[in-house]
């Protein structure tokens, strides 16, 4: 097996991880924390426990619901199970993550550790480089890019609290809609899997058709049953069958785009 | 004396009600090999679930866009799609047309 990789170009891989924070993700993920640190404001939530929010819960929706339930007066059970039900899809997430990430010799509790830092946009802008990252070195990486990001946001919470109290109706709507469609263009991009483009199309047509007919359940329901839909369709339609399609690149998309 | 109560909140409803679903991730990714079914699976489970929450954000927004029309969203996000993949699956470009298209209509219907 190959020997322990130097100390030296592990620490290179983890400041190469902090320069993703001037990728298009990472860029566009600080403007949504702009608008979070308004939100925040205009919610009576104050400054320092904005901060500490951005810190301890990273995951953008899972705070906008904590302020949303902690503001309405509901009682810390109610405002648990409300966080944790937005919370779920963080388990496949890092799960899918987490087998392109570790080696033999990564200990769990760095897993552990690190898993912090998960949240959409690194789980896409993970998904979209690890390509181009050596297997050794992607936990030194990812450590980078989601330490730096988290602290960097969490200083930009701070400081932008206050000075934008409100933004002007239009700027505050693409504000809103820039999420979307940075995850609709780059979680297409970088699906490297047939299956990851069945899934796409499974969820986008199930999120909000099932928000309709079952509210409150839609997502757990689009995820389990959608994401099961879209594995068999594509296992059994695309695949036909066949033993595995190759894991690893079944197409080379230009990673610039995320970079 | 300073107000403790919001940080205990956020400390147990906040943070222990979203690193616990992320610890569980690990311990199930631990089991899973690279290349397999299961993690084919997982795969999926995981883009539809962030997809159906992307779609939400688009069909019922909160906010300001609330009150803008349900086709101007559509349109920006669909004719936005056409463009990214028109543009050979270019990231910037499925972010700047849907923008446009949104702040144009946002600005002049």
């Amino acid at each position: 097996m190959s020997s322990a990789p130097s100390d030296v170009s592990q620490m290179r891989w983890f400041f190469t991880g902090m320069r993703g924070l001037f990728s298009l993700p990472a860029i566009i993920l600080m403007i949504s924390f702009v608008g979070f640190s308004a939100f925040a404001l205009q919610s009576g939530v104050t400054r320092a426990e904005a901060m500490f929010m951005t810190a301890a819960v990273w995951a953008l929706p899972a705070k906008m619901i904590l302020i949303g339930t902690m503001t309405s007066g509901a009682n810390l059970l109610a405002i648990f199970l409300a966080v944790s039900l937005s919370s779920i899809r963080m388990m496949p997430m890092v799960a899918s993550l987490v087998p392109e990430m570790r080696t033999e010799r990564t200990p769990t509790w760095l897993l552990l550790f690190l898993s912090h830092f998960i949240a959409i946009t690194a789980w896409v802008f993970a998904m979209g480089s690890f390509k181009t990252v050596p297997r050794e070195a992607r936990v030194a990486y990812f450590a980078g890019f989601g330490i730096t990001l988290v602290t960097v946001n969490t200083i930009l919470v701070g400081i932008s609290y206050g000075l934008v109290a409100s933004f002007p109706p239009v700027v505050a709507g693409l504000l809103f809609f820039l999420t979307p469609v940075y995850f609709i263009a780059s979680i297409w991009a970088t699906g490297r899997q047939s299956v990851v483009k069945v899934a796409f199309v499974v969820g986008v047509v199930a999120g909000p058709l099932l928000a309709t007919l079952v509210p409150g359940f839609d997502i757990l329901i689009a995820g389990l049953g959608g994401g099961t839909l879209a594995y068999l369709f594509d296992r059994y339609a695309i695949r036909g069958g066949k033993a595995q399609a190759p894991a690893e690149p079944m197409k080379d998309e230009p990673v610039e785009d995320l970079v | 004396m300073v107000d403790y109560w919001p940080y205990v909140v956020i400390i147990v409803a906040g943070w222990l009600a979203t690193d616990m679903w992320r610890w569980l991730g690990v311990i199930a990714g631990n089991r899973l090999r690279e290349g397999s079914e299961a993690l084919n699976w997982v795969r999926a489970v995981a883009t539809a679930l962030v997809m159906a929450v992307t779609a939400k954000l688009v069909v019922f927004p909160s906010g300001m866009l609330e009150a803008s029309p349900l086709w101007l969203r559509l349109a920006a996000a669909g004719l936005g799609f056409a463009a990214f993949l028109l543009s050979g699956q270019r990231v910037i470009v499925g972010v700047v047309v849907p923008l446009a298209i949104l702040g144009a209509g946002l600005l002049w219907l």
